[in-house]
């Protein structure tokens, strides 16, 4: 049974989350994301509106996904039980097709005739492509180049759903910039164009629609633990970078006290500035697309490059509800480094057969380190939140220059 | 009377439209930077606006992006931009505006940047990213340091947008005349004219309207319905083309005087 008390962050204005979250964005965006707000509320308590989406959800994304007891890793670990959510299964290999679906499906019944979005990694960008091409709207895709060269296969991907790629040059070339673009096109085009950000960031009501829409993850995994082994995860550990599929896996455990939620961010190749992405562990309270969260900034307020071996972690904020999270003490947020990550993807490809995303095996890493305080009665849930076929490529040119790796 | 309201008060005696021009303060340097400044400001030109550049300013357009990424390569910071508006209130008593992003004034601190920046000489601010509803720690803060707050509104902000601004705004409303970002366009939307009515029926101090605006013509025909006219891009792509050449001041006077003329025909 879903546990009633998920929803609320008691004493937060609408559109926050304690102190972070809000609208900070230029006026010339206000009344769009109104429009979204009032519209996604609509949606929201309309019937026929949650019946369609879990027709597609069931249908054409290929839920519920499995939550799948790795038994070579648990014993490895000597842990009660690991269990994997299986979001690397969903149609498009990721779990953000749960949320480029659902608003491109809202956005059809807003009567925008056009569909714009970010990608970092390229799972969102083609997640989002896909979404489009089955509800038949044109599509573009703002990547930064850095990321277009890392992810290659994503944008032959998106571009074979008949939908264009746009490259980004400005700035550090990633998926911040890739942002302000995607942004700077709504604000021009907003009439007709629905902007689907792929994560829990940005302005109200992104950050909370993203994670309605997520949710779907954990209520799931909740679920599924309840029937499989009687009782609620001691544990549950999803990867951060926006951080979506960590929120969509944690929000309905968060009024489960019991329940303990770990964030784990990217640690990239150090501590110092411009070398990681590891937001809430190393970042301090600002403002960033539009909501009040931790950033990596520098002494003046502009925001830091980041860098990290997984470009969908890439990035220097955070969605707002996990800054609330770590504030509130309700989640630990840690990080796990380059190579910590590179061991995971190949620990869980040998040890299980599966081959984790590289933004996913930061959760396995972040299990790897937390396992030996863990216990015999621990019963973990890592959320793989996306399959690792497309970083096959980038992880073959990593290991071959570097042999320390495994 | 603040600078800001002694100069509209001035214009408006001489039946005149205000030349609001903007650059990105640092570039290409920040001492190339204070002799553009002071060309703006003897060529005629009514307010000074000076952007404080931002790693990431989704409100402009490509001319002030690559502008703001000169200026951040030149080691501008915040202390450095009130720094120059200090050297510049040595020798000139025109209203000098700053427009930021939230983070930069955030992370200088609200009550310290609006203490500095008064002490600087800096008469009015616009956060383009702190909207009206929820800015109080900041316009407070101004308010405080005898700062004015100005906000932008668009074609698409709604009268509940309208009303906070009108009770809130100080300095002058800054009317954006299409959504979009900064940058320059061939044409004025037609419902402008309109825009301005909304917004003066509910504030009591100047409208003035920017982006878009490039030309004689458009400020001619902004300062027909407005107090004043904002010339951003049309400005910031003059020192791009001028840049360390001698001639950049000139070259910048000379546009703002032709821009400044056309605030004096047909009002």
């Amino acid at each position: 049974m879903p546990n009633a008390s998920v929803a609320s962050h008691p004493g937060s204005r609408p559109g926050y989350f304690g102190e972070f979250g809000g609208r900070f964005v230029p006026e010339t965006v206000m009344a769009a994301l109104d429009e979204l707000a009032e519209s996604y509320a609509r949606a929201k308590a309309d019937p026929q509106f949650q019946t369609e989406l879990s027709e597609l959800l069931r249908e054409y994304v290929g839920r519920p996904t499995r939550l799948y007891l790795a038994e070579r890793v648990t014993r490895d670990l000597g842990l009660g039980a690991v269990f994997l959510k299986r979001e690397d299964l969903c149609h498009t290999g990721s779990h953000k097709l749960n949320n480029a679906i659902g608003q491109v499906l809202l956005a059809k019944k807003m009567g925008k005739k056009r569909i714009i979005a970010e990608t970092g990694a390229g799972q969102h960008g083609v997640a989002t492509a896909t979404a489009a091409a089955l509800l038949d709207l044109p599509c573009e895709v703002y990547m930064g180049e850095e990321d277009m060269r890392r992810q290659e296969l994503n944008v032959f991907r998106m571009r074979l759903l008949g939908k264009q790629v746009i490259p980004v040059s400005s700035g550090t070339k990633t998926l911040k910039d890739a942002i302000n673009e995607a942004f700077r096109d709504w604000v021009t085009n907003v009439e007709h164009t629905h902007y689907v950000i792929g994560s829990v960031v940005g302005p109200h009501p992104y950050p909370e629609m993203v994670r309605d829409l997520q949710s779907v993850i954990g209520r799931e995994a909740r679920e599924q633990c309840l029937d499989r082994v009687g009782r609620l995860p001691t544990h549950v550990i999803a990867c951060v970078g926006g951080g979506s599929n960590a929120m969509g896996i944690f929000h309905p455990f968060v009024g489960d006290h019991q329940v303990e939620l770990i964030g784990v961010e990217a640690g990239g190749r150090g501590d110092a500035p411009g070398l990681h992405a590891a937001t809430l562990c190393l970042g301090e309270r600002g403002m960033l697309h539009g909501a009040r969260t931790y950033v990596i900034q520098d002494e003046s307020g502009q925001i830091m490059p980041t860098h990290s071996v997984s470009a969908g972690l890439d990035y220097p904020a955070v969605g707002p509800e996990h800054s609330y999270l770590k504030d509130s003490k309700r989640a630990r947020y840690i990080s796990a480094d380059d190579t910590q990550a590179l061991h995971a993807f190949r620990y869980l490809s040998e040890t299980e057969g599966i081959i984790p995303a590289l933004e996913s095996a930061h959760a396995v890493a972040g299990l790897l380190r937390m396992a030996p305080d863990l216990g015999p009665d621990a019963v973990v849930i890592v959320n793989l939140s996306g399959r690792g076929d497309k970083d096959v490529q980038e992880v073959a040119a990593i290991m071959g220059t570097s042999r320390g790796v495994a | 009377m603040g600078r800001l309201a002694s100069r509209f008060a001035e214009l408006k005696a001489r039946n005149e439209g205000a030349l609001v021009a903007y650059v990105t303060a640092g570039d290409p340097s920040i001492g190339r930077s204070l002799d553009v400044a002071r060309a703006i400001v003897d060529s005629g030109a009514d307010i000074l606006e000076l952007g404080v550049p931002f790693s990431d300013p989704v409100a402009d357009g490509p001319t002030i992006q690559v502008a703001s990424q000169r200026a951040l390569e030149a080691g501008t910071t915040p202390r450095k931009v009130l720094d120059l508006v200090a050297r510049l209130r040595e020798d000139t008593q025109v209203p000098v505006c700053l427009l930021a992003y939230g983070n930069i004034v955030h992370r200088y601190g609200y009550a310290r940047f609006a203490a500095d920046a008064a002490a600087a000489g800096v008469d009015g601010v616009l956060v383009c990213d702190l909207p009206p509803a929820d800015d109080d720690e900041w316009s407070t803060s101004a308010a405080g340091a005898g700062i004015d707050t100005i906000y932008m509104v668009a074609p698409t902000s709604t009268t509940l947008t309208l009303e906070q601004v009108g009770r809130r705004a100080s300095g002058f409303v800054y009317c954006v005349s299409r959504t979009g970002t900064t940058g320059t366009r061939a044409e004025l939307p037609p419902d402008l004219e309109q825009l301005v009515r909304r917004v003066r029926e509910r504030a009591a101090v100047p409208v003035c309207v920017g982006f878009g605006i490039s030309t004689p013509d458009h400020v001619r025909a902004v300062c027909r319905m407005a107090d004043g006219a904002i010339v951003g891009s049309a400005v910031v792509r003059v020192v791009e083309e001028h840049g360390t050449s001698a001639d950049l001041p000139e070259a910048v006077a000379s546009l703002c005087r032709q821009l400044k003329e056309a605030t004096r025909g047909g009002r």
